[in-house]
C-alpha cells in the first residue's frame, strides 16, 4: 500500500506541518486514521495513506471520520482523525459524549483552522471546543513541534485516558520547515473489553460520568501548570511580557526577540500559575493569540491584569506588521515607519473554472434562465457565484444547499411566488451533508429543483476519491454510489430524475426549464468527470477563425480561462442601440475540446484547431 | 534581521511557483541555513494569484515576509509584479518573467490588464530586471522548462553559489535521464544569462 520506504529515523526533512503530523502518527504507531478533505487539513491524512501499517479512509464526512476513529479507540488502538475547523462543527455530537467515555488506546484529532480565511466560508478558531468539551488542546509552532506534539499528543491521551485535540493553523498546516525524525515504535491494541458503564452513554450512564470528567480537569490543568510544553522565557525588556501560541509565537519573537514570552504548546487547561509568574517579572501582559481571545478572558476571570484584543485585531494573523506598531501605540512609542511602497493597482484575479470544466456548462446554462433562485454549496460550483455567470445566490455551509432551498421555498413572500427555487450540490457535498436534506425536501414536498454535479472527485481540494465515484484512498476498486438510484429510494419520482450531459448544452436548458415548471422534486444529476482527474479524456483543441468572428462575445460568457480576446470595437445595431464587440482567440495549448464555446457561438466561427507552426505559448 | 533573506516568489495557479520555490529552500537547506517556506495557495490552485514566502538564515521565526522587507521578488508573471512589489525593500530588487496571462475578469472588460507592468513597476520606483522566460523555454524547446528558467534568472541574486541552485534543480530531474538533465541545464544557464543581459543593457 505504501508508495515510498519511510525516511530512516533521524532524518532532517523539509516537512509541512501536514507531512510532519502524518510522520509523527505513523511513528506512533497508529492503527486507524480517517478524515474527510478540507483546507488546510487535507494532506495529512493524503501523506499518511504512503506510509505502511496504517489504515487509512476518506469517510463520508468529518462525523462519521471521527466515529471510526472513536471505535479504533475503543478498541485499544491509537487512532488519528483530522479536519478543518468546519469540520470539528459536523464532528462535534459525537466528541461532546466522547469526552465521557474517553478512551483506551489513544486518539488525537487534528483541527485545521484557517485563519485568514485562505480557503473557508469562516474563520473560527477550534481551541474553543478544548473548552467545551473539557479536552487538552495542544498548540505547535511550527513543522518540527506538530511532529513531536503529535507524539506527546497520543502519551497524553493514552495517559489521561482523553482524545486530544492538536490545533493547527494553515501557517503550520501549510509552512514547509525542517524537521528530524524518529523511529517508529509498534504497539500492540488492548482489544475491546465490554464495559457497558462506559461505552453505552444513556442518561444512567452518561451522569455518573461527569464526575470523573470534571476530576480529569482538575488533573489536566495540573499537568498543565508542570507540562514542558508551557515554556517562561525570560528576557531582558521587561516593559511588556507576552503570552502566546502557535504561530503567533513565531510573529511575537521576531518582533521582540528581549521580551519575556510564556509560549503554551499546552494552552488548554490554561496554566494559571505559570501566568502569574510572567506577570510578575514585567510592567504589562499582552496576549497574542489567534482567533478569539480565550487564554485572554480566563487570564482576566483569574484577576490578571492583561491585554489582548483590547489593542490587537480580533479577526486574521497576527503577523509582524500587525504586531509591531500595536505595542509600539501601547508604549507610547512612535509607530514603526516601514518603508513599504505603496500598493500598486492591479486587477483582481479571483480563483477561476478550470478550462473545459464541466461546471462551465451548468453555470452557463443557469445564467440564462430567468426568474430563478439558486442556494448554492461547497465546492468550486460556489465559484459560480462569480463572473460571468453570477448564478448562484446562496452559500452557508456543507449540504446547506438542500435544506435552504426548502426554506426558501416554504419561506417565500407574496414578492417571490413566481419564482422557482434550484439548488446546485456536487456529488461529494451531497453524500456528506447533502442527502439527509434532500430527504427533507421530498419529506415535506417542496418544490424544488436539484442540481447534483457530479464530477467523481472532490474537486476544490484536489480530486480526491469518495464514494461516489468507486475508488478509496489507495485508488483501490470502491463500491459505487448510484446517484440516481439513492435520489429515487431518498422518495424522488423515478421520472423526475434526469441524467444529462454537461456538455450537451441545449439538453441541459430544456432539462432545467422543463423541471423548474414542475411543482414537485426533480434532480437534474450532470455525469461528467472533473477536468483535474484521470477520468477526464481532452479532445482535440478549437481555434477561432478570425474572419469569421463577429466580436459578439457570447463565448466568453461561458467563462472558459482559455477565451482571451484580440480586440474590441463599437458596432451600432439598425435599432441605433450601440454594442460592445469582443473578438477571440483560443488559447490552443490549453484547449482540450469540450466544445462549450462553439455552441453560443452564432456565425459558426469556432473549428477544430489545425497546426500549422510550432505551438507558441502564452504569448501576446 | 538582516541575517535573514526573505525571497517572495509570485504567479498564478498552475504556473510552478511552489516547486520553484521548494527547490529554492532545498538550496537553502543544503548550505546548512534553517529554512521556512509557506504554501498558501487554498483556491488559488483554480487560477488565482499564487504567493510563496521563503525565508532561510541562521535560525528563522516568523513564517512570513513582512511587507518592505523581501529581499527578492521572483515573478512569474508580469502583472503579479504590481501586486506584490510593495513587499520589496526599498534596494531589493524584482525579477520578472514578461509573459503576460490574462484572467477571465479582464476578459469580460470588467478590469483593464495593465499596458506595460514592467514599466509601471520601474516608474513606480522599483529595481526591475525583465525577461521573457516563456519565449526562452520554448526556443529550449518545451514550455516546461519555464520554470527552470526561472530559476537560473534567481541563481545570481541569492546570498550563495549559482552552483548550489543549480544542482538542486537537476537533482529533481536525474531520475528522468541525462537528456533531460542536459535540457534543464540549459535553460538554467540561459535564464541566468537573461537576468544577465538585462542587467547589462540596463547598466
Amino acid at each position: 500500500m505504501a508508495a515510498v520506504m519511510p525516511a530512516p529515523a533521524a532524518s532532517r526533512l523539509l516537512m509541512s506541518g501536514n507531512e510532519a503530523v502524518a510522520r509523527a502518527v505513523w511513528e506512533s504507531g497508529v492503527k486507524v486514521a480517517a478524515a474527510y478533505p478540507g483546507t488546510p487539513a487535507t494532506e495529512m491524512l493524503e501523506e499518511i495513506s504512503t506510509y505502511p501499517d496504517v489504515y487509512a479512509e476518506w469517510s463520508v464526512n468529518e462525523k462519521v471520520s471521527l466515529e471510526v476513529a472513536i471505535g479504533a479507540a475503543f478498541a485499544g488502538s491509537r487512532s488519528f482523525c483530522c479536519m478543518k475547523h468546519v469540520g470539528m462543527n459536523v464532528a462535534s455530537d459525537a466528541l461532546m459524549t466522547l469526552t465521557l467515555t474517553g478512551v483506551i488506546g489513544g486518539l488525537v484529532i487534528a483541527i485545521a483552522d484557517d485563519v485568514g480565511l485562505s480557503s473557508s466560508q469562516n474563520e473560527q478558531d477550534s481551541r474553543f471546543w478544548g473548552r467545551f468539551a473539557h479536552l487538552p488542546v495542544l498548540e505547535p509552532a511550527d513543522s518540527q513541534e506538530a511532529y513531536a506534539m503529535t507524539k506527546v499528543a497520543f502519551d497524553l491521551s493514552e495517559r489521561f485516558q482523553v482524545p486530544v485535540i492538536l490545533r493547527m493553523t494553515t501557517r503550520i498546516n501549510h509552512v514547509k520547515a525542517l524537521v528530524t525524525v524518529g523511529a517508529r515504535s509498534e504497539r500492540a491494541g488492548a482489544g475491546f473489553k465490554k464495559d457497558p458503564g462506559r461505552w453505552v452513554m444513556t442518561p444512567a450512564g452518561a451522569v455518573k460520568r461527569i464526575p470523573l470528567m470534571f476530576e480529569r480537569d482538575v488533573e489536566l490543568r495540573k499537568l498543565a501548570e508542570e507540562s514542558p510544553l508551557n515554556v517562561l522565557e525570560n528576557g531582558s525588556d521587561r516593559r511588556v511580557g507576552y503570552i502566546t501560541s502557535g504561530t503567533a509565537y513565531m510573529h511575537v519573537k521576531e518582533c521582540f526577540p528581549e521580551a519575556p514570552v510564556l509560549k503554551l504548546g499546552l494552552s488548554c487547561p490554561v496554566p494559571v500559575e505559570r501566568c502569574r509568574e510572567l506577570a510578575a517579572l514585567v510592567d504589562q501582559v499582552v496576549v497574542v493569540e489567534e482567533v478569539e481571545p480565550l487564554v485572554e478572558m480566563e487570564l482576566k476571570a483569574a484577576g490578571l491584569a492583561v491585554l489582548g484584543k483590547d489593542i490587537l485585531p480580533r479577526q486574521g494573523e497576527l503577523a509582524p506588521h500587525v504586531l509591531k506598531p500595536a505595542i509600539a501605540r501601547l508604549l507610547g512609542e512612535p509607530v514603526p515607519e516601514m518603508k513599504v511602497a505603496p500598493p500598486m493597482p492591479v486587477f483582481p484575479r479571483p480563483p477561476t473554472m478550470c478550462v473545459a470544466c464541466p461546471h462551465l456548462g451548468v453555470y452557463y446554462t443557469l445564467s440564462q434562465v430567468k426568474n430563478l433562485t439558486i442556494s448554492g454549496d461547497i465546492g468550486c460550483y460556489t465559484l459560480g457565484a462569480g463572473h460571468p455567470w453570477n448564478a448562484l445566490d446562496t452559500c452557508i455551509s456543507m449540504g446547506a444547499s438542500m435544506g435552504i432551498a426548502l426554506g426558501l421555498d416554504k419561506g417565500r413572500g407574496e414578492a417571490d411566488k413566481d419564482k422557482r427555487i434550484l439548488a446546485v450540490i456536487g456529488d461529494s457535498t451531497f453524500l456528506h451533508m447533502g442527502m439527509q436534506g434532500l430527504l427533507d425536501i421530498v419529506y415535506n414536498k417542496g418544490n424544488v429543483t436539484i442540481l447534483l454535479l457530479d464530477n467523481r472527485a472532490v474537486g476544490m481540494t484536489g480530486g480526491q476519491n469518495n464514494p461516489g465515484n468507486g475508488y478509496d484512498l489507495y485508488d483501490n476498486a470502491a463500491p459505487k454510489v448510484d446517484f440516481a438510484k439513492l435520489c429515487e429510494s431518498l422518495g424522488v419520482k423515478k421520472e423526475r430524475i434526469h441524467t444529462v450531459d454537461p456538455y450537451q448544452l441545449p439538453v441541459l436548458f430544456k432539462t432545467i426549464r422543463d423541471e423548474i415548471k414542475v411543482p414537485e422534486v426533480s434532480v437534474i444529476i450532470t455525469d461528467q468527470p472533473c477536468v483535474l482527474t484521470k477520468a477526464y479524456h481532452k479532445q482535440r483543441a478549437y481555434a477561432v477563425i478570425d474572419d469569421k468572428c463577429t466580436g459578439c462575445g457570447n463565448c466568453i460568457e461561458v467563462g472558459c480561462p482559455a477565451i482571451h480576446v484580440t480586440r474590441r470595437g463599437k458596432e451600432v445595431k439598425a435599432s441605433g442601440r450601440e454594442v460592445d464587440l469582443a473578438f477571440v482567440r483560443i488559447e490552443t495549448s490549453v484547449c482540450t475540446g469540450c466544445g462549450l464555446c462553439l455552441q453560443p457561438c452564432a456565425p459558426d466561427a469556432i473549428v477544430h484547431y489545425e497546426p500549422v507552426s510550432p505551438i507558441r505559448l502564452v504569448k501576446n | 534581521m538582516h541575517s535573514t533573506t526573505n525571497i517572495l516568489v509570485v504567479g498564478i495557479g498552475g504556473q510552478g511557483v511552489m516547486t520553484a520555490t521548494e527547490i529554492l529552500a532545498e538550496a537553502a537547506i543544503a548550505l546548512g541555513h534553517d529554512a521556512k517556506k509557506t504554501e498558501v495557495a487554498g483556491m488559488a490552485q483554480r487560477g488565482g494569484v499564487v504567493s510563496s514566502h521563503l525565508r532561510f538564515g541562521k535560525k528563522v521565526l516568523s513564517p512570513q515576509i513582512t511587507p518592505g522587507t523581501a529581499d527578492v521578488l521572483l515573478g512569474f508573471e508580469a502583472a503579479e509584479g504590481m501586486r506584490w512589489r510593495h513587499m520589496l525593500r526599498p534596494e531589493g530588487i524584482a525579477l520578472m518573467n514578461t509573459a503576460r496571462l490574462v484572467p477571465p475578469v479582464v476578459e469580460l472588460g470588467l478590469y483593464d490588464y495593465p499596458e506595460d507592468p514592467i514599466a509601471a513597476m520601474k516608474a513606480a520606483g522599483t529595481r526591475v530586471i525583465a525577461f521573457d522566460a516563456t519565449t526562452i523555454a520554448l526556443d529550449l524547446g518545451d514550455i516546461r522548462l519555464g520554470n527552470t528558467v526561472m530559476l537560473g534568472a534567481i541563481a545570481d541574486h541569492l546570498p550563495f553559489s549559482a552552483d548550489v541552485l543549480q544542482e538542486c534543480v537537476l537533482q529533481r530531474f536525474r531520475r528522468k535521464g541525462e537528456q533531460v538533465v542536459d535540457q534543464n541545464r540549459r535553460a538554467f544557464e540561459a535564464g541566468r544569462a537573461a537576468v544577465g543581459e538585462a542587467q547589462m543593457a540596463a547598466a
